[in-house]
């Protein structure tokens, strides 16, 4: 590279006197070197920041109509996420409930919460609560949870630790990357439904997608399949379970139109 | 401005070259600061999407009284209603399998055990925290209610219990009362029920249920302030 802006150099000045002092050939080597620092970190900086909360809002809790805590529902209650979500399994849409699901319980309990305010206005007038969505995917993305959910997807896997909020966060990106990174792969995340009773832990009995506390398996803790299979690593589990579910293949699931369509 | 303004000595391929350039980072300047979200942002209605069309903004519109969407005519009054005459039935709709009963449990879990307990004795969390205590399921009276009475309960809401016909579609919720049959022998089993040989635990297993999780609040705990972030401390 040098060699040749030499050469341009050498070239310019066989047409015209020297007007430049020597140290403009440094000048000129380092500005060259800063132009392309600065162009190439403003494409990173850009790239970053399209990908940083300011822009995904993940991590970041979002203002609500009435402050809903998943914490306290969730592993305060033990509720499951279905007795809210009631579409979950059979839609694409999870399904946020209606208010009189918020009533079953709060007819009779924190009926005078001051918080709980617009929830009573909204059951009593009919009126809908406002909900700030937390997960949103541009509208040229298909999305659909049921078949997540049947193939075996936990609801911790994309949501994060949502028994553990407070206020309700987007935990991942959703950005084409995030997506991808599972759909290359996709025994990586990948839970059995049922596993082996064990009558001192309630969460065998359950369904193991819906269940908050589900860890992949290990040479210490593996994961034993109802018909007594036993797991302990999740290459293997997920090998397994790719097959028995009848997973499409990377090639499939990674096509455009899959969620392009 | 033309080539020969900039400088002499920039050949015409050279300026197209910048010229093509800047115009490729102009562009990734302005997708990059999402200028253009129409595709973003469909003129569609997606699920509970706020519409500026019906006064109520719902996108989600009731149905028509009366509407009967093809395939759910609900003809099969026994299975839809648990009623004969006026009276609750004493039979299930269709045979219960196994399968019927692994779901009823899954089911019952979910919806039922908050308040009616995993085992249906009434004393599940939410009543623990307030709400009306429901009877037990192993009371005489509840022993000796048909089956259709249950399924009344669950689609009509009894007392204090709202019905939960939005939230268990009419298959499940036989299949929760069949389970709640099963709940009921459990607890009224004899030993002579057992298989022959079978062994009973005096010491029942010490069972940690969902919901006794020690870092549970208050709603006068919460307040929009003190959760502003997503890493709050508990």
């Amino acid at each position: 590279m040098w060699g040749c802006m030499r050469a341009v150099g050498q070239w310019m000045a066989s047409y015209m006197a020297q007007i430049f002092h020597r140290s403009a050939n440094t000048i000129a080597k380092a500005s060259i070197i800063a132009a392309i620092l600065l162009i190439g970190g403003l494409l990173w900086a850009g790239l970053e920041l399209q990908r940083s909360p300011y822009y995904t809002y993940a991590g970041v809790a979002r203002s609500q109509p009435v402050p809903f805590s998943h914490l306290h529902h969730v592993s305060g209650v033990g509720l499951d996420c279905r007795y809210c979500h009631t579409s979950v399994e059979t839609s694409g849409f999870a399904g946020i409930p209606p208010t009189k699901t918020c009533m079953n319980c709060h007819s009779q309990i924190w009926t005078n919460a001051p918080m709980l305010a617009p929830v009573r206005e909204s059951y009593r007038t009919g009126k809908s609560l406002i909900w700030t969505r937390v997960d949103n995917l541009p509208d040229f993305v298909y999305f659909d949870h049921s078949i997540h959910i049947n193939k075996g997807i936990g609801c911790n896997t994309c949501h994060g630790p949502v028994d553990k909020m407070p206020l309700t966060y987007a935990y991942a990106s959703m950005q084409m990357e995030w997506c991808l990174n599972c759909h290359r792969d996709p025994g990586k995340y990948l839970r059995p439904h049922r596993v082996k009773e064990d009558p001192k832990d309630p969460h065998t009995m359950d369904d193991q997608v819906f269940n908050m506390t589900y860890q992949q398996p290990t040479a210490e803790h593996p994961v034993v399949l109802p018909d007594g299979q036993s797991f302990t690593s999740q290459d293997a589990l997920g090998a397994y379970l790719v097959k028995v579910k009848h997973v499409r293949s990377v090639r499939d699931i990674t096509s455009c139109s899959t969620c392009h369509r | 401005m033309t080539r020969a303004d900039l400088h002499p000595m920039i050949s015409r391929s050279a300026f197209r070259l910048m010229a093509a350039g800047a115009l490729v980072a102009a562009t990734l300047a302005l997708g990059g600061c999402g200028v253009r979200l129409d595709m973003h942002v469909q003129p569609k209605y997606t699920p509970l999407r706020e519409s500026n069309f019906f006064s109520d903004h719902r996108s989600a519109r009731p149905l028509v009284e009366g509407t009967v969407a093809r395939g759910q005519l609900e003809a099969d009054t026994y299975l839809y209603t648990g009623m004969i005459n006026g009276k609750p039935g004493t039979d299930f709709p269709f045979p219960v399998t196994e399968q019927v009963m692994e779901r009823g449990r899954e089911r019952f879990n979910v919806y039922c055990a908050p308040c009616h307990g995993r085992t249906g004795d009434g004393n599940g969390i939410v009543v623990q925290r307030g709400f009306k205590a429901p009877p037990s399921y192993h009371i005489d009276r509840l022993r000796n209610a048909p089956v259709g009475h249950f399924y009344d309960v669950i689609s009509n809401g009894f007392g204090a219990m709202a019905d939960y016909s939005s939230q268990i579609p009419v298959k499940d919720r036989w299949a929760i009362i069949a389970y709640i049959r099963a709940l009921q022998f459990s607890q009224d089993a004899k030993a002579s029920d057992l298989p022959p040989g079978t062994k009973i635990s005096s010491n029942p297993p010490n069972v940690n249920l969902p919901g006794s999780e020690p870092h549970d609040i208050t709603p006068d705990g919460i307040t929009p302030t003190n959760v502003a972030g997503g890493n709050v401390a508990k």
